[in-house]
């Protein structure tokens, strides 16, 4: 309200000063705003208003009345403000009408802007420098031209997208096996979740079943626990299901500190413990026995009796003996089985326990006696054995463990002291019993050795076998020696000869150099296909094209071959790389000839009846090679060779020049002597002191035809070329697994599968493995330190969740809580 | 006392089935296998002899046309089904393994221009002479009902060929200008022209899939963006392009058919020169496509012929024709990468296999591992004169060997030619090649336009 009233007085006091100037009555304001805009108006029309209740027509006599007399009055009143059209000021065809004829300057404006204080400074400098340039503007760009201007970004815009791809194609094209179509779903069975999530019953009884699964609230996700059972969950106490808890939580530490134990006990390598942990379970077996003995005897003796039965059932029986049909599939699995060599070991162990006497103190010498003899046939047996040479296994224990040979010559000499004196026996005490268990495991072993006869059988007799391998070692090497020789030769003659193909091939690239090159570069890329009139039906028609082939090489090698006069610089070339070649020769020889590893194999199952056999099947090849005498005739071609590299006597003599010639007439000595042109004899054989080589320089263009002439593109140098070749990719020399992968082929298509066009999620997914490669490089150098924390966090979590849910009934208690 | 026995892998040792032959276990070492390279090379050259032997590449041919087969459309989901339209306006559906027309339809009066299959494979469309755009259910009508379109749109001009989009309901029409549609709307929306009236085909990029590009009959292959308003590039040959095809593994690659006997396939980003001129046919080429794989594409030609050419190479792999197959005017590769189908001028359509020795059905694995393993002896070899000989070898009908033969003389008489010119100015010692005048025209020529159009701009200024 006060400020009202302010207000109102200083508008009072403007209009005070107003109505001074106008000579008018002071003017009262009740309140209201409509007056206050009046204000300037005069008394006049103040007054008019007042009346306008009193009607329109008495106003506007009124009114005239005031005019009348306000012209009476002079010049001093002011001209009332008038309403006029719209029209009239502006015009309907230009902005204003009124000041049409006038012109704004850019100075008026200014003029304006003067008054206004200096923010607007910069704007005015614009402005003035403005006008101070006469030129116009230039008219906007033609059609054409926003056209081409607003081609050329979209081309820009498109062609930067679209080089995206430019990493996945080069990637593709790298690769070196694609497989068709790109972005396959594995396959195999899914998981039943997402089988499921699709399927809705049909048929009424789909409908059956689904209702009686929902009846009873089976769960169809989450298979842990039923509502069923939650609900019984939910309604045990919380006391007893603390008690319940803790009991479980007791036995479940003991069960772990139970197999803790075990676990420790188990691990413990030692053997000596395991033997005392034995030894201690039996005398604590042995003195419950003797207490049995001591309070009931006669429980006692029941006992014996009975363990006596046992033996007594178990020597009858081949039940623990390893013959039955368990044990020997087991017998031959344990070649490859620990497990099954394992539990034969058991069942004889069982059986050894079972048949062991009773050591139970001497009360007759006639139960004495049994036992003595029933532990002298083993060792006999053993010493047996060992003098067997059929038997490899002995054989192969006497000569390769010496040291074992010695303790247990320590022990038969114990036992037989066992079985001579028995006073002595004792004394010895616990060393004694010691050895006493080695026999015993000793035993065990040849036991089971003596047992398994099939196993002997299948094992070969080593010694044997090594003087088979030996012997034949002795005999072949006369000819393996021989053969391995050619052999060599023949495959270093052929490297040899292709190495020096290649080079020929390489020289006469670099010769013909100047001329192909020219055609080379004309034309650029040779055609894949030689389109001819014939078309290949069957093998033979392939041959034929061979042949024609063949015949245009082999002109090729007659065109090259005339190129080639021999000169003194190449022949001394030629001698320098025949030197290089014998060089290679003898070291390829070495290498061939060298004495392969024999390895001593310990399981041929052939090897026994090998002896009889090979000789027959000598006998068999000398029989079926009856005929042939291969070195003789070996000998006949290099001969031959030889006498054909002889140079001949040129004979020019024409009979009847300068002299009679006819019928019966020979021409004279001094001509013949004369015009006899002997050829220097050529340079010596390469193979005359190689018995059994023959060596040819001259080029086969049989072999030539087949060979590569020219380095082909791609390859830089020759030796790329030849690694290229040489390393074979076949199963004859390469294992399956090798074979497969340096024979993948590098696009892989499937049989029956739409291959559709390459999509932007492949494109996506690239980016993210790029991306995913460049994240920890980034971050390594400081996530060493920090990355620790959260980790153990995460393994903490981890653990939890492994025992919640080994335990899912504790896990549903957490959540009723 | 401790045995050790060697375990070895029952794999190594245990044969797949009972019918399998016995694995025997072998001695890989090198000196009891010589002659390593020798031995291979023999085997390669078997498998090349018999690859040329089994070299049969025709499959079937599917009669049943009463005109020329104009073009075809492959079905996007069904490996078996085919689409052709011939020039007197039927259409018909193909069962490619029973070799049978399943359904024939009269949908234009006059040629059958283009046609394609929606990307889901339950409709296809077809533009004809007729000039209307008509959408067909890919289903035949049931029994008693007619053979009716679907959708059915009348232009103002003939529509030369068409395109679906790859995975929206967008389509393109071309003729006189090229316009993209909306399958619910009747009238086009979009247009685009850029200083022709008459455009031959036009496809759709599968990879970037808002792209498209056409051939156009002044000499021009076009580069549009559906988004944008205007055209993107334009290129102009020396002579027509019949129809183009983009690569589907490569975003920006595409191939053209050409008047002039040659293929060029461009990078979209650098249309000023193409990346290969695929040069083989003897006559102009009609039609392309790409393998699915994008490795390799086939090309129908006038001369009567397909060939196959590797993506990046110059000359074609293969080249398949029959006696009876006249000038091929549409082809197609089929989606599993394994056929090929051609529409001829004598009313049939024919099948035949993508790589000419292939065995089809399945495989053992056996066999698989032989296959590959004589595919890398081969391309191990490949440089050996014999073998390459073997593998080059292809028949041709005389018309065209000599046609061919003819062809290269003539190119390498133009090839000859500006060096004989040269020859022969520098025997006549002093004066200038006319080529060579010409070039140091050029210059002086180029100075004085530039002077005039100064000149002419000043007084424009003024």
């Amino acid at each position: 309200m006060a400020k009202r009233k302010a207000k109102a007085s200083r508008v009072r006091s403007e209009s005070s000063s107003k109505a001074a100037k106008n000579s008018t009555q002071v003017m009262t304001y009740d309140d209201g705003e409509d007056e206050l805009l009046e204000g300037d108006d005069d008394d006049a029309v103040i007054s008019a208003s007042e009346e306008d209740e009193g009607g329109s027509d008495d106003e506007r006599k009124h009114r005239k009345l005031l005019e009348a007399i306000s012209a009476l009055g002079g010049k001093k009143r002011r001209k009332l403000a008038e309403r006029s059209e719209a029209s009239v000021q502006v015009s309907e065809f230009a902005v204003s009408a009124e000041g049409a004829g006038e012109k704004i300057s850019l100075s008026d404006l200014l003029g304006a802007m003067d008054q206004t204080p200096s923010a607007v400074k910069s704007t005015k400098k614009q402005l003035q420098n403005l006008e101070s340039c006469k030129d116009t503007l230039e008219l906007p760009l033609s059609r054409q031209e926003t056209e081409k201007i607003q081609r050329k970004v979209a081309f820009e815009k498109t062609s930067k997208d679209v080089s995206q791809w430019e990493s996945i194609v080069k990637q593709n094209q790298r690769a070196e096996q694609l497989v068709f179509p790109l972005n396959q779903e594995p396959s195999g069975p899914k998981p039943v979740e997402h089988v499921v999530v699709g399927w809705k019953p049909r048929t009424p009884l789909e409908m059956e079943v689904f209702s009686l699964l929902h009846k009873n609230m089976q769960p169809i996700n989450d298979p842990l626990l039923t509502p069923m059972e939650e609900a019984s969950l939910k309604a045990m106490s919380l006391e007893e299901a603390k008690i319940r808890r803790a009991e479980l939580q007791k036995i479940r530490a003991l069960q772990s500190y139970y197999e803790a134990k075990a676990k420790r006990e188990r691990k413990i390598k030692s053997k000596k413990y395991h033997k005392v942990l034995k030894k201690g379970k039996r005398k604590e077996l042995l003195k419950e026995f003797e207490e049995m003995r001591n309070k009931d005897p006669a429980a006692a003796l029941e006992e014996l009796k009975k363990m006596e039965l046992a033996r007594m059932e178990e020597r009858m029986s081949l039940k623990h003996q390893n013959s039955g049909k368990w044990a020997k599939s087991k017998a031959i699995m344990a070649k490859y089985d620990d497990e099954a060599r394992k539990a034969m070991q058991q069942q004889l162990e069982m059986n050894k326990e079972l048949t062991q006497k009773l050591a139970l103190p001497p009360e007759s010498e006639e139960e004495q006696e049994p036992e003595e003899t029933e532990v002298v046939p083993d060792f006999a047996n053993d010493a047996q054995a060992a003098a067997d040479p059929a038997n490899p296994w002995m054989m192969g224990k006497l000569s390769a463990e010496p040291a074992e040979k010695d303790c247990g010559g320590d022990d038969k000499e114990s036992a037989v002291e066992n079985t001579q004196n028995e006073e002595e026996r004792e004394p010895e005490g616990d060393e004694e019993e010691e050895n006493e268990e080695d026999v015993l495991l000793r035993e065990f072993d040849e036991k089971r050795k003596s047992r398994r006869p099939d196993d002997d059988a299948l094992a070969p007799p080593f010694q044997v076998d090594k003087e088979e391998t030996e012997g034949e070692k002795k005999e072949e090497p006369v000819c393996v020696s021989s053969e391995d020789e050619h052999e060599g030769e023949v495959v270093s003659e052929f490297k040899s000869l292709f190495q020096k193909l290649l080079a020929n091939g390489h020289e006469s690239t670099v010769n013909k150099g100047t001329g192909q090159d020219a055609k080379e570069s004309d034309a650029e890329e040779p055609a894949l296909l030689d389109e001819g009139l014939s078309r290949v039906r069957s093998l033979e028609d392939v041959d034929e094209l061979l042949g024609q082939g063949l015949v245009r090489e082999h002109a090729e090698d007659v065109a090259e071959v005339k190129e080639k006069i021999p000169t003194t610089a190449e022949e001394t070339k030629n001698e320098r790389t025949d030197k290089r070649k014998k060089k290679k020769i003898l070291d390829l020889n070495d290498v061939l000839t060298r004495d392969a590893k024999v390895i001593s194999v310990p399981l041929a199952p052939t090897a026994i009846g090998e002896e009889e056999g090979e000789g027959d099947q000598r006998m068999l090849v000398q029989e079926a090679f009856a005929g042939d005498d291969v070195v003789a005739d070996f000998l006949k071609d290099k001969k031959k060779r030889v006498e054909a590299g002889k140079p001949k006597v040129v004979d020019l003599t024409l009979p009847g020049w300068g002299e009679w010639g006819g019928v019966g007439l020979k021409p004279s000595r001094y001509k013949r002597r004369r015009f006899r042109i002997k050829v220097a004899p050529p340079p010596p054989r390469k193979d005359r002191n190689l018995p059994n080589v023959i060596i040819s320089d001259a080029r086969e263009s049989s072999v030539a035809m087949h060979q590569v002439s020219q380095l082909p593109f791609s390859f830089e140098k020759p030796e790329q070329f030849e690694c290229s070749i040489r390393t074979p990719t076949g199963h004859t020399w390469n294992t399956q697994r090798t074979v497969q992968k340096l024979t993948a082929p590098k696009v892989v298509t499937q049989l029956g599968s739409i291959i559709e066009p390459i999509t932007r999620d492949s494109l996506d997914k690239s980016k993210a493995q790029t991306r995913g490669k460049k994240a920890p490089d980034i971050v390594l150098a400081s996530a060493g330190a920090e990355g620790q924390g959260p980790r153990k966090g995460r393994r903490k979590a981890g653990e939890n969740n492994a025992r919640n849910l080994r335990n899912p009934r504790r896990r549903a208690i957490k959540r009723t809580k | 006392m401790k045995v050790k026995v060697l375990c070895r892998n029952p794999d190594d040792y245990v044969r797949e089935t009972t019918r399998d032959i016995q694995r025997v276990p072998r001695n890989y070492d090198p000196t009891l296998h010589p002659f390593e390279v020798p031995r291979e090379y023999t085997r390669a050259m078997n498998a090349t002899k018999l690859e040329r032997v089994f070299a049969k590449p025709f499959v079937a041919a599917l009669d049943g046309h009463r005109d020329a087969v104009n073009c075809m459309a492959k079905h996007p989901t069904s490996l078996s089904t085919l689409l052709s339209g011939s020039c007197d306006g039927e259409v018909k559906v193909w069962n490619l393994p029973t070799k049978k027309c399943v359904r024939t339809l009269q949908a234009h009066e006059g040629f059958v221009r283009g046609m394609c299959a929606r990307f889901c494979g339950t409709s296809f469309f077809t533009v004809g002479d007729d000039k209307t755009i008509k959408q067909w259910k890919m289903e035949a009508p049931g029994y008693g009902e007619e053979e009716e379109p679907l959708n059915m749109i009348l232009g103002k001009t003939v529509y030369t060929g068409i395109d679906h989009h790859q995975k929206e309901g967008v389509f393109a029409t071309c003729g006189q200008q090229v316009d993209i549609w909306d399958e619910q709307r009747s009238s086009p929306i979009r247009s685009f022209t850029w200083g022709v009236d008459s455009v031959s085909c036009v496809r759709f990029n599968p990879v970037e899939t808002e792209l498209l590009a056409s051939c156009a009959s002044d000499r021009s292959i076009i580069l549009y963006d559906m988004r944008e308003a205007t055209p993107l590039q334009k290129v102009i040959m020396n002579m027509r392009s019949n129809t183009l095809c983009w690569n589907p593994m490569e975003a920006y690659i595409f191939t053209c058919a050409n008047e002039d006997y040659h293929l060029y396939t461009y990078d979209m980003r650098q249309l000023s020169m193409p990346i290969v001129m695929h040069s083989d046919h003897v006559s102009a080429v009609l039609d392309v496509d790409y393998s699915p794989t994008g490795k390799e594409f086939v090309s129908a030609s006038f001369d009567k012929t397909i060939r196959i050419f590797p993506e990046k190479k110059s000359h074609s792999r293969s080249v398949y024709h029959t006696k009876r197959m006249q000038h091929v005017i549409c082809v197609k590769w089929s989606l599993d990468n394994k056929y090929i189908m051609t529409g001829s001028d004598e009313m049939n359509i024919r099948l035949w296999k993508a790589n000419a020795s292939e065995k089809l059905g399945l495989l053992t694995t056996r066999e698989k591992q032989a296959q590959n393993y004589s595919q890398k002896l081969k391309q191990k070899f490949q440089h050996h004169p014999q073998i390459r000989r073997i593998t080059r070898h292809r028949h041709l009908p005389r018309e065209i060997y000599s046609q061919r033969k003819e062809l290269h003389v003539m190119k390498e008489a133009r090839r000859r030619k500006p060096e004989v010119q040269l020859m022969c100015s520098e025997r006549s010692g002093t004066a200038l090649s006319p080529s060579k005048k010409k070039l140091s025209n050029v210059p002086s020529l180029l100075v004085s336009f530039f002077l005039k159009c100064k000149v002419l701009l000043a007084h424009h200024r003024s």
